[in-house]
C-alpha cells in the first residue's frame, strides 16, 4: 500500500464518519421540515454543532452492561456493526483519476474484480453485530429485535442479489469501477434496469433497517429493539453504524444505477482532467446525498410494516420479481445480440 | 409464518396442549413506550404470536369513588378531570349534570348549548389523540404532528374558558363560572372553520395508505355480540356495528335538538375504530356549528348559569361587606347547602363511551356513595380476547385503537 492510498483511506474514513454524523443532524432537520417544526437549533448557528454535542453526550454517559448479559459478545456487537459499516466504502469509486505531482491516483480505495460481492459479504457480516448485541443483552425485546433483524437481512439479501444479477449480466463485470465505466460508455443502468432498481431500492431500505422496514428497532413495539440495553458509546456505535450504512447504501445505489461519478456530457467540454474528476466526485456526493434525503423522506412519510407482511413482501413479492427481472434481462439481451448480428 | 390452527383462535385456549418450554413470557408494560400509561400485560408468546394474555388492572388506582365520599359535591369535579384526561370537560359536564339531576335544576338553553360546544370540542381532542396515536404506533409519525396542533388550538379554547388545559375543572354545578370571553368564541369559530381541512389532510395521509390498511384491517377485531356481552359502548361498540350512542339513546343537554349522524363500522377491527372516530370528529364539528347557530337565534349573550344561588359563590365585595353574603360563602365552601335525599344515574357519551355516574345522596354534605361507570375499565377486560392469536404488533395497535386511558381504567 502506497502512502497515497493510505492517505486516501484516511480521508475516506474521516469523510464517512463526518457524513454519518451529519446524517443524524440532517435526519432531525428533514424530519422537522416535513413535520412543520424547527428541529435542533441550539448548538451553534442553525444547530450545526449538534452532532458534536450528541457525540460528547454519548461519551459522557455511563457505559452500562446488564448483570446477566454476556459481556464479551455485548461489547463485540456494536464493534462489529461499526467496523463492517466502515469497511464497504473502500471499494466504492468516489471519483475518476486525479493527477498530482506527476502521479495518477484513482479516487477509490481498491477496485477488486468482485467489488459487489465484497459489499454483500461485509453487509452480511454486519448483521452479526445486531444479532450478537441483541442476543447478548439477555433481554426479550432485544432478542426479538435481533431475530427480526437476522431474518429480515437474510430475506432481503436474496432480492437484492437477484436485482444485481441482472445488472451484472448487462455490465459484464462485478467490479464497481468497471460498472461505472460501463455506464459512462453505454448510459446509466437505471435506463436499462428500472425494475431492478426498484427491487434494489426496497431491499436497501430493509438492509439498512430504515422505516418502513425498521422492524429490529421498532420503538413502539420493541422499546429499542436490539439496542434496548445499550448505553453510552456502544449505543452510539449502533446508531452511527445505521447512518453509515445509509450513506454507503446511497453511494452504492448511485454507483450501480446512476452512473456513480459520471456526469453526462462533462468530458465533451474539454476541461482540465483534474477538474473533471473533481466535478465527478461532487456529482457522486450530490447523488448520494439525494438518496440519503430520500431515505429520510420515506421514513417520515410512511407507516411501518408488520413483521409477517415484511416477510411476505420479501419472499412473495421481491424475489419472484427479481427472478422475472433476470429472465427478462437475459432474453432481451440475447435478442439484442442476435439482432445486432 | 403466522398460520394459526384452523380453530377460531379467539375462542380456544391457544396455550392448551403446547410444550411450554417452547413458549416465552413477555411483560408488555407497565412501562413500555407503546402502552401510553401504566398498563401491564403478561403475554405468553410463541415467537411473535400472542397465545395468551393476562392484564393487570389497578396500577394507578387512586380510590376516586372512596375519596368522593369525603368531598363536597363541587369538589368532586376535580376528581373527574383525572379519569379520562384526554376529554376532561366531558367528565366535568357529566358530573355537573348528575348533581343537577339530583337537585332538579333546569338549565337555560344557552348554558346547555355552551355545554354541548365544550363537550364536542373535547370529543374532538379525544379522538385526535386516539387516531394520531394509532398512526404513531404503526410508525406514521408525521400525520400525528400535523393533526396534533389542532388539539393544541382546542386547549387554547379551554384556557380561555376556564384557565386550565388538561385537568380543566371546567364549569360549575348549575352552569359556568363566568361567561365565555369574545376570544374564546372567536377561537371556537376558527376551529370549526379550519379543522375539516386538517382532518381531510390526515385522511389523505393515512386512510388509504396501503401499509396502514394492511396493518389495521382485521387487527384486534371484536364481534358485535362479544362487544355487547362485555357491555362495550362508544366508538369501540359502534365500530363493531351497533349504533348505540348516549347522545341519541338518552339525550341530555338538548342533544335531541341537534341533527347528526352516528357512524358505525362492520368488522370491529382497528381500521373500523379509526374510521368511526374520524367521522365522529366531523359530526362533532357539525354539532358545534349547529350550536353556534342556535345561540345566535336565541339572541341571549349574557346568561351563563341557572338560578341556583346555593351553588354560586357570591362576589368578593359582598362577602367582605355584607353578613348575608359572608354566610352564603361560608355555607357553600363548607358544603353545607341543602341536598335532597335520593339516588340518580346519569350518563354522557364520553370520548370513549358511556361515562356514567351513579350517585346516592343521604342529604349530607358529601355523596353517600358514588359509582363511576368507566368505559375503559370495560374495554380493557376484552383486551386479551382481542389480541390472542395475533402478532405482537397487532396487540400494540389494538391497545391504541381502543383508547384505553390508564386514568379512567384505574380511577
Amino acid at each position: 500500500m502506497t502512502l497515497a492510498t493510505a492517505l486516501f483511506l484516511l480521508v475516506l474514513f474521516v469523510v464517512t464518519l463526518t457524513v454519518a454524523a451529519y446524517s443524524t443532524y440532517a435526519e432531525r432537520k428533514v424530519a422537522a421540515f416535513l413535520q412543520d417544526r424547527i428541529g435542533p437549533d441550539r448548538a451553534g448557528p442553525f444547530g450545526i454543532l449538534q452532532p458534536l454535542a450528541d457525540g460528547t453526550k454519548m461519551f459522557m454517559k455511563e457505559d452500562f452492561i446488564p448483570a446477566a448479559a454476556n459481556r464479551r459478545l455485548f461489547t463485540l456487537g456494536p464493534a462489529i456493526a461499526m467496523i463492517t459499516a466502515l469497511m464497504t466504502g473502500v471499494v466504492i469509486p468516489w471519483g475518476g483519476e486525479l493527477t498530482l505531482f506527476g502521479e495518477t491516483f484513482r479516487l477509490q480505495g481498491t477496485d477488486p474484480e468482485i467489488g459487489i460481492l465484497f459489499v454483500f459479504a461485509i453487509v452480511s457480516i454486519g448483521v452479526y453485530g445486531i444479532m450478537l448485541g441483541g442476543w447478548a443483552s439477555n433481554n426479550k425485546y432485544a432478542l426479538l429485535g435481533s431475530v427480526r433483524a437476522a431474518s429480515q437481512m437474510v430475506s432481503y439479501e436474496l432480492g437484492m442479489g437477484l436485482s444485481i444479477v441482472a445488472l451484472v449480466m448487462l455490465n459484464g463485470t462485478l467490479s464497481l469501477g468497471g460498472i461505472v465505466e460501463h455506464q459512462a460508455a453505454h448510459g446509466w443502468n437505471i435506463i436499462y434496469q428500472p425494475l431492478g432498481f426498484i427491487i434494489f431500492l426496497v431491499c436497501a431500505f430493509a438492509e439498512t433497517n430504515r422505516s418502513p422496514f425498521d422492524m429490529p428497532e421498532c420503538e413502539t413495539e420493541l422499546v429499542g429493539g436490539y439496542h434496548t440495553e445499550f448505553s453510552s458509546m456502544k449505543l452510539g456505535f449502533f446508531l452511527f453504524a445505521e447512518y453509515t450504512n445509509m450513506f454507503i447504501s446511497s453511494a452504492v445505489i448511485s454507483t450501480l444505477y446512476f452512473g456513480g461519478y459520471h456526469v453526462p456530457g462533462l468530458d465533451r467540454l474539454g476541461l482540465d482532467p483534474n477538474l473533471t474528476t473533481l466535478i465527478g466526485t461532487a456529482a457522486m456526493f450530490a447523488k448520494t446525498f439525494f438518496f440519503i434525503f430520500f431515505f429520510m423522506w420515506v421514513r417520515w412519510s410512511t407507516p411501518r410494516f408488520r413483521f409477517d407482511q415484511l416477510m411476505n413482501l420479501g419472499w412473495k413479492g421481491l424475489i419472484p420479481l427479481g427472478i422475472a427481472n433476470v429472465l427478462i434481462t437475459g432474453t432481451v439481451y440475447h435478442l439484442a445480440e442476435l439482432w445486432k448480428g | 409464518m403466522s398460520q394459526l390452527p384452523a380453530t377460531d383462535p379467539r375462542s380456544t385456549d391457544l396455550v392448551h396442549g403446547r410444550d411450554l418450554s417452547e413458549l416465552t413470557t413477555l411483560n408488555l408494560g407497565p412501562t413500555h413506550p407503546a402502552t401510553h400509561g401504566i398498563f401491564q400485560n403478561v403475554l405468553t408468546m410463541d415467537g411473535e404470536i400472542v397465545l395468551d394474555a393476562k392484564q393487570t388492572i389497578g396500577y394507578i388506582h387512586r380510590a376516586f369513588e372512596k375519596i368522593a365520599e369525603r368531598r363536597p359535591f363541587y369538589q368532586i369535579t376535580t376528581l373527574t378531570d383525572r379519569m379520562n384526561y384526554c376529554s376532561a370537560p366531558i367528565n366535568n359536564m357529566g358530573w355537573h349534570m348528575t348533581v343537577e339531576k339530583l337537585l332538579g335544576l333546569e338549565l337555560p338553553k344557552r348554558v346547555q348549548y355552551m355545554r354541548v360546544i365544550a363537550m364536542e370540542l373535547s370529543r374532538i381532542t379525544d379522538h385526535i389523540i386516539c387516531n394520531t396515536i394509532i398512526g404513531q404506533d404503526v410508525g406514521a409519525t408525521t400525520p400525528f404532528l400535523y393533526v396534533y396542533q389542532w388539539r393544541e388550538k382546542i386547549y387554547e379554547i379551554y384556557e380561555e374558558i376556564c384557565g386550565a388545559r388538561l385537568t380543566t375543572n371546567m364549569g360549575r354545578i348549575g352552569g359556568w363560572e363566568r361567561n365565555w370571553s369574545d376570544t374564546a368564541w372567536a377561537k371556537v369559530k376558527a376551529v370549526v372553520k379550519e379543522l375539516p381541512a386538517a382532518l381531510k389532510e390526515f385522511d389523505d395521509l393515512v386512510l388509504r395508505n396501503r401499509i396502514f390498511m394492511d396493518r389495521t384491517i382485521g387487527c384486534g377485531p371484536i364481534s358485535a355480540e362479544r362487544a355487547l356481552a362485555y357491555s362495550f359502548t362508544g366508538p369501540n361498540l359502534r365500530a363493531a356495528g351497533v349504533d348505540y350512542d348516549v347522545r341519541v339513546a338518552d339525550p341530555y343537554s338538548s342533544y335531541e335538538e341537534f341533527d347528526f349522524q352516528i357512524p358505525v363500522g362492520t368488522q370491529g377491527d382497528t381500521y373500523d375504530r379509526f374510521c368511526v372516530r374520524q367521522e365522529e370528529m366531523r359530526q362533532s364539528i357539525s354539532i358545534i356549528r349547529q350550536a353556534l347557530e342556535k345561540m345566535d337565534k336565541l339572541g341571549d349573550r349574557t346568561t351563563y348559569r341557572a338560578d341556583a344561588p346555593e351553588w354560586v359563590l357570591p362576589p368578593k365585595e359582598g362577602v367582605y361587606n355584607n353578613m348575608e353574603e359572608l354566610i352564603w360563602h361560608f355555607k357553600i365552601v363548607m358544603g353545607e347547602t341543602e341536598v335532597p335525599v335520593g339516588e340518580v344515574y346519569h350518563c354522557v357519551e364520553g370520548g370513549n363511551g358511556e361515562l356514567g355516574f351513579y350517585l346516592v345522596s343521604d342529604g349530607g354534605r358529601t355523596p353517600f356513595r358514588l359509582h363511576l361507570r368507566r368505559p375503559c375499565f370495560i374495554y380493557y377486560q376484552a383486551f386479551p380476547e382481542m389480541i390472542k392469536g395475533g402478532m405482537l404488533s397487532d396487540a400494540i395497535i389494538t391497545m391504541s385503537s381502543m383508547n384505553v386511558i390508564a386514568g379512567e381504567l384505574d380511577a
